[in-house]
């Protein structure tokens, strides 16, 4: 993550100011395009989110602490930022940290499952609940 | 019609009046449907006459002496003789009804490749071919020992007919092929494939999806063994279609599902089975679609197909002059013939960025692989954004897109 002074804090107070869908989408893709790249051996089938209609990639690594750390990636914009968003959410916690996050009240709050499209809210839910999953 | 004969001759005003849906609003922006291909709206007149049914006649068909029974028959078989005048078939019994083109491939190749394929057989495809009539054929090549092989394209997306004929040999025993692309649009020569298929004898399946809506389909004329296609693609209800097959075949094909209505007389020791076309249509049909399904026959043949076909050629037309205007568009599929759909990539957007910023303008097209990965594959992207247009659209709706590209310009630009 290149997004290490971000907090998702930050970004939820950002996205209640921004009223505009348009604007809305513009900081989603400007925070997509801050997240690192994963390296192209790492976007292979076996990191792939199901249930994304564009390609998501997920990797997870986990510390001496017990800490995870994700990384992710998408050949879309909009879902790229979108996977910035969950990242921030969960990465660097303990598996009992993220079973204890309720990922979708913030990205309820943040109006993603309103906001974008079914099919892509579906992939969105499918990349938390792979996290989730992981942590299980 | 309108005096001032618009595009096509056609009064789209009054057409699309027929349809409620188009006054619905999306993200608070009047709608721009141009998601037809993958399925078309219905007129008032498919959703009253299912409506109709359920209110004033419904009763399980082909069953109960009584009234409504009857009624209910003779108007969901009066949609087979519709089909069959629609696509030129000789008789009603060869226009088989099923839950839509997918199953009626499905069908052919579960019943007619199971009895006749056999190791080292050839199925002959397209790279044009929608997943539909890739996999039903590969499920039973591989019961059957045969092997399934695609015909390339050419660069702008014709089939590439020279390749087709060296791939045809004694060991070809069907060639499965679009009539229209989903997704990238070309318009095959069906009679010219067909006619080859025929000379090397092989049978020919014939998968009219995109066409139905679209073109005069005469399956004697085009001498096709079999055609398969979808109501809900031709202004009709979902979950209702039709696989058309040549009688003889038919006849000689062994049963599909069995149950109620596909048989003649059932005893534990031998049952035989009921004449066409319902011996392949076991078990409760959907009866409200395949009466709605005859109201879109009418409201298609209203009009006149000819002229649906003429508006959507100009439609396609000042589309691909529209589109082919914008520099970061890059259009996918330029064959001389196609449907009325138009594919395209943009420099720096994912076709699904693409799609959910028109949505949030309200205009629906489709994006993504479109169900035919091979093709996409072809083309070394990973899908498209497709416009696909129906009679009720217009050229205001190509603007709306334009208009709707430039904000993806400026947002990912």
């Amino acid at each position: 993550m290149s997004l290490e002074n971000t907090t998702i804090v930050e970004i939820l107070d950002t996205f209640e100011f921004l009223d505009d869908w348009e604007e809305r989408y513009k900081y989603i893709i400007d925070l997509g395009k801050k997240l690192t790249p994963l390296a192209p051996e790492e976007m292979v089938d076996e990191n792939k989110v199901r249930g994304c209609q564009s390609q998501v990639w997920l990797v997870a690594e986990t510390d001496a602490d017990g800490k995870i750390h994700l990384r992710g990636d998408s050949d879309a914009f909009i879902v790229k930022g979108l996977v910035a968003v969950v990242l921030l959410i969960f990465s660097g916690k303990t598996a009992a940290e993220i079973q204890a996050t309720n990922a979708k009240e913030i990205l309820d709050q943040m109006g993603l499952s309103a906001h974008l499209s079914p099919l892509r809210a579906n992939g969105l839910f499918s990349m938390v609940e792979r996290i989730e999953r992981m942590a299980a | 019609m309108n005096e001032f004969a618009p595009i096509g001759g056609l009064d789209v005003a009054s057409i699309r009046a027929q349809f409620p849906i188009l006054k619905e609003t999306v993200h608070g922006k009047p709608l721009v449907f141009l998601d037809t291909a993958a399925s078309a709206q219905r007129p008032s007149s498919v959703i009253n006459a299912e409506v109709e049914l359920y209110e004033k006649y419904y009763a399980n068909i082909h069953r109960g002496v009584y009234k409504f029974s009857q009624d209910a028959t003779t108007a969901y078989e009066k949609t087979r003789e519709s089909v069959r005048a629609f696509i030129g078939a000789k008789h009603k019994r060869e226009c088989i009804f099923v839950r839509g083109a997918t199953e009626g491939i499905n069908l052919v190749a579960q019943t007619w490749g199971r009895a006749n394929l056999k190791e080292g057989d050839e199925i002959l495809l397209t790279y044009l071919e929608h997943h539909s009539n890739i996999v039903p054929w590969q499920l039973v090549a591989e019961e059957k020992g045969a092997t399934v092989k695609a015909v390339p394209v050419l660069e702008d997306g014709s089939l590439d007919m020279d390749a087709y004929r060296n791939m045809l040999n004694e060991r070809t025993k069907m060639v499965a092929f679009t009539h229209v692309s989903n997704s990238i649009g070309t318009q095959t020569d069906a009679k010219e494939i067909i006619r080859h298929a025929h000379d090397a004898g092989a049978l020919t399946l014939i998968d009219g999806c995109q066409a139905a809506p679209h073109l005069k389909i005469d399956v004697q004329d085009l001498d096709a063994d079999f055609y398969a296609f979808s109501a809900h693609k031709m202004y009709g209800p979902t979950g209702i279609g039709v696989i058309y097959g040549k009688e003889a075949l038919l006849d000689a094909m062994p049963p599909w599902q069995g149950g109620g209505d596909m048989i003649s007389t059932v005893t534990f020791e031998k049952t035989t089975f009921n004449d066409l076309p319902h011996k392949f249509e076991a078990g409760t049909p959907n009866i409200a679609g395949g009466i709605g399904f005859d109201h879109a026959i009418a409201f298609m043949n209203e009009i006149g197909i000819e002229r649906i076909a003429a508006h959507e050629a100009d439609l396609l037309k000042y589309a691909t002059e529209q589109l082919s205007a914008m520099n970061s568009v890059r259009l996918i599929g330029t064959a001389p013939k196609k449907g009325a759909l138009i594919s395209f990539v943009m420099e720096h957007a994912h076709p699904h960025d693409i799609g959910t910023i028109l949505d949030q303008q309200g205009i629906a097209v489709r994006a993504g692989h479109h169900c035919a990965q091979p093709i996409m594959d072809n083309f070394s992207i990973p899908g498209t954004v497709r416009a696909s247009f129906g009679v009720y659209n217009d050229r205001s709706d190509v603007d709306a897109l334009v208009v709707g590209l430039k904000k993806v310009m400026d947002i990912f630009g």
